[in-house]
């Protein structure tokens, strides 16, 4: 075992690891210096991953599988967990015996991984023992007997069609209880999920949800595709993160083939993600208040998200910023008059902003609607490992571009605003904070972005490397991971939106509340579905 | 009070004249391609470049059919980067009442080296199946003037409409378009048309796919629930065509694989002013303002 490569960051956990456990691991890989894999056997999970949010405030961020059969004749197992403050990821990898496809749950101790291990045991038909609910999550309930994500699963097999609804919600009894379905097809222009509310009177008891109605195998998907097509897949899992997404993409590939983006694009993505930020925080803020009927000041957020988009258009040639990421950099370098463009929008908006705020603060109808509803108390967001805005509205101090930089996070000053209260009005304070933050962020980059090129090459992938990408997106952190096969072409990519991880927050966020504050409730989260359905 | 009252004032008005007044759009934004067809010396790069299959070619007996289907374009662009015959325009009204109009194709003899040697004169056989027979043709000149006269009323005293947006399966792209709709910027309901909340208040589907194998019984009953007469509006790449994610397990392809589209609205995601021209088409009201 060699620790070298290691960051210096990130040894002394590594240290620990190979004291603690070093009997019981089979090998070490560091791909990266802030990036090492574990491999052992699945009985070491629970305790390694206790130890390390014990010890180290390590904590978990993505369980998944890969379908490493043809490789190795065996399913592998990947726990990846974030050390914020050592800048660093570690990843345990564990292999399951196709003969026995089964592994242990650890969401008894750990509630954030409920979804994500029914999502591993659906996918991939490894089958969860000691799960608290291991029913059916990502395919719904009426889907044969089928793994789509494993290898000898074809991306266009044809399955009967959808017959009806089967999945049996829990019941909830008593006197004056009442079931309020909800969707798929909402009343907004929203997308498709499904909400079951348990109700006595008004207030909330409990709710149920139901996600992956907009499951579009893309995770399949990327596995046929060669990675330049697949920077177009990777904007279209989340629209409103396209750039993040797809940015989270090039970044895993960068990583794989150790390329890095040239100082200018890293500059300019940096600046699209603050964009992408601010048109999304701004029609956020706007749609909280049309949700409390002060719609006003959401005429006012449109308009200024009008502006950004408008701007994104002049910088990108798309209003989502479509088509600009690209591996190895940024497609399109801007001239002098694209970045006088970006610092007069920026001064443009920075009062209209500050007025738009004023209007809502000075509204005291809003702010009785918004403080103390949907509540998502700081321990209960710490157990569902709770990320992104509403993780930060609920006492979780952290950001990807603080404590992982990427793109030019590095080359700014960041401020990251942490709330404890955890209600409505503090996950619209913290993207107030956000967007402000943005500004500066856009105009510092804007000053003095660096010249050069804005596209590094990147040839034909070596085969089997792995590799995770990430970037804070505006909802929260988004993590690409890769393993990549022979031919220019990808064995595996798993991909991680804040979403998934948020969703289960709004059951507890929204009990004792009353039915009409929902929408504000669940827009003050506003979770991708696409992204977490994929 | 006042003060909200004052802000509203001193914005004053921000609403686009568009129909009236041509669509503001950047002259960096990507519309649809433009192919030079009678330059065009190789698809073989620009079909390899694209990722959604847009473009795309069939060689036989030393011919070569080369094809672009703008219903499944996502503007990208990267065809144009690989091949000089082919320019992005920053026109983005392209909706079309038929989905074979928006195919086009041309037929070229093949060189040696595989690239087009000429052009072959006349239309290109294109291979599509429109979703449902088109129209009855217009038999006598009496009922041409009748459907004139009658068009011409629709613009003129045009009637409001009710849309039910329905995510069918989208990344949610399509939809931060659409509801930029109800902004002040471009207001829809300047010409009485309301998105409404259910299926059953609606004239009009406004549906975005590609449609999953998990939505497509709920877009069929939302179909089912919307009294007729009533139309439906494909939007994006993925519900006219499919997109990127086109047609694999978990997902059923473009919306008139489920249900009968009216009109298509390509874009990835189709700019508003794109999604404006698309739904008054659909009411015959696209020339709203310009007569």
């Amino acid at each position: 075992m060699n620790l070298d490569r290691v960051s210096p960051d990130l040894r002394p956990i590594a240290e620990d690891i190979a004291r603690r456990f070093g009997n019981r691991i089979d090998a070490w890989d560091t791909p990266r210096p802030n990036e090492v894999y574990v491999h052992a056997s699945m009985d070491l999970a629970a305790g390694f991953c206790a130890h390390l949010h014990r010890r180290w405030n390590v904590r978990l961020i993505a369980v998944f599988a890969d379908d490493f059969r043809n490789e190795g004749g065996v399913f592998h197992l990947y726990y990846a967990l974030a050390a914020d403050a050592a800048h660093g990821f570690v990843f345990l990898r564990a292999p399951v015996s196709p003969d026995t496809p089964q592994f242990t749950s650890l969401a008894n101790a750990i509630p954030a991984l409920n979804w994500q291990e029914r999502e591993v045991q659906d996918m991939f038909g490894l089958k969860l023992v000691g799960h608290p609910n291991p029913r059916r999550c990502a395919l719904h309930d009426d889907w044969p007997e089928v793994y789509p994500l494993r290898k000898d699963f074809g991306l266009h097999t044809v399955l009967p069609p959808f017959q009806g609804e089967r999945h049996k919600f829990r019941q909830v009894e008593g006197e004056g209880v009442f079931q309020v379905p909800v969707g798929p097809v909402h009343a907004g222009i929203i997308e498709p999920g499904h909400f079951l509310f348990s109700v006595a009177g008004e207030p909330v008891l409990y709710l149920q949800l139901r996600m992956f109605y907009v499951h579009k195998g893309a995770e399949k998907l990327f596995e046929h595709l060669p990675p330049p097509h697949a920077v177009r897949l990777a904007e279209s899992i989340s629209g409103d993160s396209s750039f993040a997404h797809a940015t989270a993409f090039c970044h895993a590939i960068e990583r794989a083939a150790n390329v890095e983006a040239p100082p200018r694009a890293r500059g300019i993505r940096s600046v699209c993600l603050e964009l992408e930020r601010i048109y999304n925080h701004v029609a956020d803020i706007g749609a909280i208040c049309t949700d409390v009927a002060f719609v006003t000041a959401h005429m006012h957020a449109m308009r200024l998200k009008e502006a950004v988009l408008c701007a994104c258009e002049e910088l990108t040639g798309s209003r989502l910023l479509r088509g600009m990421a690209c591996l190895g950099g940024v497609r399109f370098d801007w001239d002098a008059g694209q970045i006088a463009l970006l610092r007069a929008l920026t001064a443009r908006l920075r009062p209209e902003f500050d007025s738009l705020v004023e209007l809502i603060d000075g509204s005291s109808s809003t702010r009785d609607r918004l403080e103390t509803t949907g509540i998502l108390q700081p321990k209960v967001a710490r157990d569902l490992g709770v990320v992104g805005i509403a993780g930060r509205a609920s006492g979780f101090d952290h950001d990807l571009r603080r404590d992982f930089p990427h793109a030019a996070y590095d080359q700014v000053k960041i401020s990251v605003p942490v709330y404890q209260a955890g209600d409505v009005k503090h996950r619209l304070q913290v993207r107030v904070d956000e967007v402000r933050e943005s500004f500066s962020i856009v105009e510092q980059l804007a000053a003095r972005l660096p010249a050069g090129p804005v596209r590094s090459e990147i040839g034909e992938l070596p085969a089997g490397r792995v590799a995770l990408g990430y970037v804070e997106g505006w909802r929260g952190e988004i993590f690409h991971w890769i393993r990549t096969a022979p031919g220019n072409r990808l064995a595996r990519c798993k991909i991680k939106d804040p979403s998934l991880q948020n969703w289960p927050a709004l059951s507890e966020a929204i009990l004792g509340n009353i039915v009409p504050d929902f929408p504000v409730v669940n827009k003050s989260f506003n979770l991708s579905y696409s992204g977490t359905d994929r | 009070m006042f003060g909200i009252l004052g802000k509203s004032l001193s914005t004053g008005i921000v609403t686009t004249k568009y129909p009236a007044a041509p669509p503001k759009v950047s002259i960096r934004a990507r519309g649809r391609p433009e192919i030079d067809w009678t330059q065009w010396k190789d698809a073989r790069p620009a079909a390899a470049a694209c990722p959604t299959g847009a473009i795309s070619f069939q060689d036989a007996g030393g011919h070569r059919t080369a094809r672009f289907d703008l219903a499944q374009c996502i503007f990208c662009g990267l065809c144009a980067d690989a091949d000089p015959a082919i320019r992005m325009t920053n026109r983005v009204e392209c909706a079309a009442r038929d989905r074979a109009s928006l195919i086009s194709a041309a037929r070229y003899k093949l060189g040696d080296d595989g690239a087009h040697r000429q052009l072959v004169p006349g239309p290109a056989p294109v291979a599509t199946e429109p979703a449902r027979p088109p129209a009855p043709a217009v038999s006598s000149p009496l009922e041409s003037i009748g459907r004139q006269i009658q068009q011409r009323s629709r613009l003129i005293f045009g009637r409001s409409l009710h849309i039910r947006e329905v995510d069918a399966g989208s990344c949610n792209g399509c939809e931060i378009e659409i509801a930029g709709l109800n902004s002040p910027v471009y207001d829809i309901e300047r010409f009485g048309i309301h998105f409404v909340a259910s299926p059953r208040h609606a004239d009009m589907l406004l549906v975005t796919g590609p449609v999953t194998r998990n939505m497509e019984l709920a877009l069929r009953k939302t179909y089912d629930a919307t009294p007729e007469p009533r139309c439906v509006v494909a939007v994006g790449a993925c519900g006219c065509g499919g997109g990127i994610f086109g047609v694999n397990y978990a997902t059923r392809g473009p919306v008139d694989a489920v249900i009968p589209v009216d009109v298509y609205v390509p874009g990835c995601p189709p700019n508003p002013h794109a999604l404006l021209h698309g739904i008054l088409r659909a009411i015959h009201r696209e020339q709203w303002g310009r007569i």
